[in-house]
């Protein structure tokens, strides 16, 4: 019950839902980075939401299964095919023993998350199967995959393959495909936001930035205007989260992913929103991206609506397989 | 105290404004505040992460909206039942000092010059010689402040105000395990290979984060910590 790692790619690790309990002792959540893209195709394959699949970043990855599974993605635009037929993201493909699957270079957007009917049996590490590329534990020893390489699957949920090789139906797109051509990620106020002076407020909502090539998991750093404070006085480190936007002394923003750090120095001018960090996967090394305000009481009914959608959801996988 | 938001699933409960007036003392409420959090499973609250004068609360904005209210006041709901949490335990709480008086972790450091690499620059910093840079931080007694950049990475307080040297300009891409650093009026120990920027004065032996482990670090926040000076024979015989 294994999958063969014919070609790792450019950065592929297992993560789930991420790691919760540790934080006070300093363990980042990992995790998808965008974990309702992961909850999305796991119910498309019958698998629990929490179930441990593929993060694979710009693509590459090459498998060959050991016995036969259902599979889906969702994220950037990338090419999937199993053998020769075209998978795209949000349907369900169904492999034979024997067959390959192959994700071929993004064309646009960075990641993208593959689930596999039964999910990746690697053990829980902290109450997670997530790997920490920092710290190096979780998922596979720690570390992403490599080519020759197994991925360890667990047994098969009882539920029904699809009929067909591949589905005719798809999940939602903006679901599926949250990638963005002209990406614009709504915010929230920092706890430091009133202490950048009043120009920088204003060009951190006007202007343009782009994504830096130093960006990870950790974090998506950014190039454009400076971001200047009052005065700069030290602050004492208190803790950040995924979607902080924090701005060293360089005046060059740092847009904090899943990897990020727990606690933090630098001053907080926003909050990318709970929705919005789909999007934010999806930047690469170059792309523009633009910040717009939001109040947290919006951020909260974005966040709640998509759960109301992703209810009915669950509901309409189910009635497709019965 | 005050309770900000930290983003759409996070907040921050503000303890005090200031730490360096009073370490032990704010160190002390924040630890009290933060186990009062972690008693009292509020529910949609998924973890806590306390730092110097603070304490995160993260939550699942969608579960808090379950057990209560309108989404409009999910924020507002749960800094209620916080701040109800916080408050009526103080006197309670005095009661319970006693028994909470926090561990004494003592943590072998061999000051060897093999391991100090920056011993020289400590030196020159502080006008000490080397002999009187490792008494005075091996007799000290520190307090774990928080932990936090990689797992298990201790934030001490305590350090003797003669011994703060600046971070270095340009950290290092890499540092060994178990390094003891001091960066600026801090000091602390790099529990895994990691790049950093403070001036690494010795080693310990011992493991300071074991993911197998549950709890997964050998040092908490809030407990009191002794240095040891130990010889390189000692080191590798205790080497974990």
């Amino acid at each position: 019950m294994t999958a063969i790692v014919q070609r790792a790619g450019f950065l592929t690790s297992v993560q789930d839902l991420g790691r919760t309990g540790f934080r006070q002792l300093g363990v980042s959540t990992s995790g998808a980075l965008d974990s309702f893209a992961l909850r999305v195709a796991n119910l498309l394959v019958g698998n629990d939401e929490g179930a441990a699949g593929l993060e694979i970043t710009l693509g590459g990855l090459q498998l060959r299964f050991g016995d036969e599974r259902i599979v889906a993605w969702c994220g950037g635009e990338f090419d999937v095919q199993i053998g020769s037929r075209a998978l795209p993201a949000g349907h369900v493909g169904q492999l034979q023993s024997g067959d390959g699957l192959k994700f071929r270079r993004a064309q646009f957007g960075c990641r993208c998350w593959l689930a596999i009917s039964g999910g990746i049996d690697v053990p829980v590490v902290l109450g997670s199967r997530s790997t920490d590329l920092r710290a190096n534990f979780g998922g596979l020893e720690g570390r992403t995959l490599r080519g020759g390489g197994v991925v360890p699957l667990a047994r098969r949920p009882g539920s029904l393959p699809p009929p067909t090789p591949i589905s005719s139906w798809a999940g939602p797109h903006d679901w599926v495909s949250p990638a963005k051509r002209y990406p614009v990620l709504r915010f929230i106020r920092g706890v430091d936001w009133s202490r950048f002076d009043d120009a920088t407020m204003k060009r951190f909502t006007i202007s343009e930035f782009s994504v830096s090539p130093d960006s990870d998991r950790m974090g998506v750093r950014l190039e454009g205007p400076e971001l200047k404070r009052k005065h700069e006085t030290d602050l004492i480190s208190e803790a950040v989260a995924p979607g902080t936007i924090q701005v060293p002394p360089s005046g060059k923003p740092i847009l904090l992913l899943g990897d990020c750090q727990t606690i933090g120095g630098y001053p907080k001018i926003a909050h990318v929103i709970t929705v919005d960090l789909a999007v934010a996967a999806q930047l690469r090394a170059g792309d523009g991206v633009r910040f717009s305000e939001v109040s947290l009481e919006d951020a909260h009914c974005l966040l709640l609506e998509r759960e109301r959608d992703l209810d009915r959801f669950r509901i309409g996988v189910s009635l497709q397989r019965s | 105290m005050e309770i900000i938001p930290l983003g759409d699933s996070a907040l921050v409960v503000r303890v005090r404004e200031q730490f360096e007036d009073a370490p032990e003392e704010t160190l002390n409420e924040v630890l009290r505040v933060f186990q009062l959090l972690q008693r009292a499973t509020i529910p949609g609250v998924v973890e806590l992460a306390p730092a110097y004068t603070s304490v995160a609360v993260f939550f699942d904005p969608v579960a808090v909206l379950k057990s209560n209210g309108a989404a409009n006041g999910v924020f507002d709901e749960l800094a209620t039942r916080i701040r109800s949490t916080i408050v009526p335990a103080s006197r309670r709480h005095r009661r319970r000092t006693a028994a909470n008086a926090p561990r004494l972790i003592e943590i072998p450091i061999c000051y060897d010059a093999e391991f100090g690499f920056d011993l020289d620059r400590v030196a020159e910093h502080t006008k000490l010689s080397g002999p009187e840079i490792i008494n005075l931080h091996s007799t000290g007694e520190y307090r774990v402040a928080c932990i936090g950049f990689v797992p298990g990475f201790t934030f001490l307080a305590g350090l003797p105000r003669n011994l703060a040297t600046p971070r270095r300009d340009v950290p290092r891409k890499e540092i060994p395990p178990g390094s003891v650093g001091i960066g600026g009026a801090q000091t602390g120990i790099y529990p895994l290979r990691s790049p950093g920027g403070w001036n690494l004065i010795g080693r310990t032996p011992l493991k300071l984060f074991d993911p197998a482990k549950n709890p997964p670090t050998l040092l908490h926040p809030g407990d009191r910590v002794r240095f040891r000076a130990i010889t390189r024979e000692e080191f590798e015989s205790l080497k974990q």
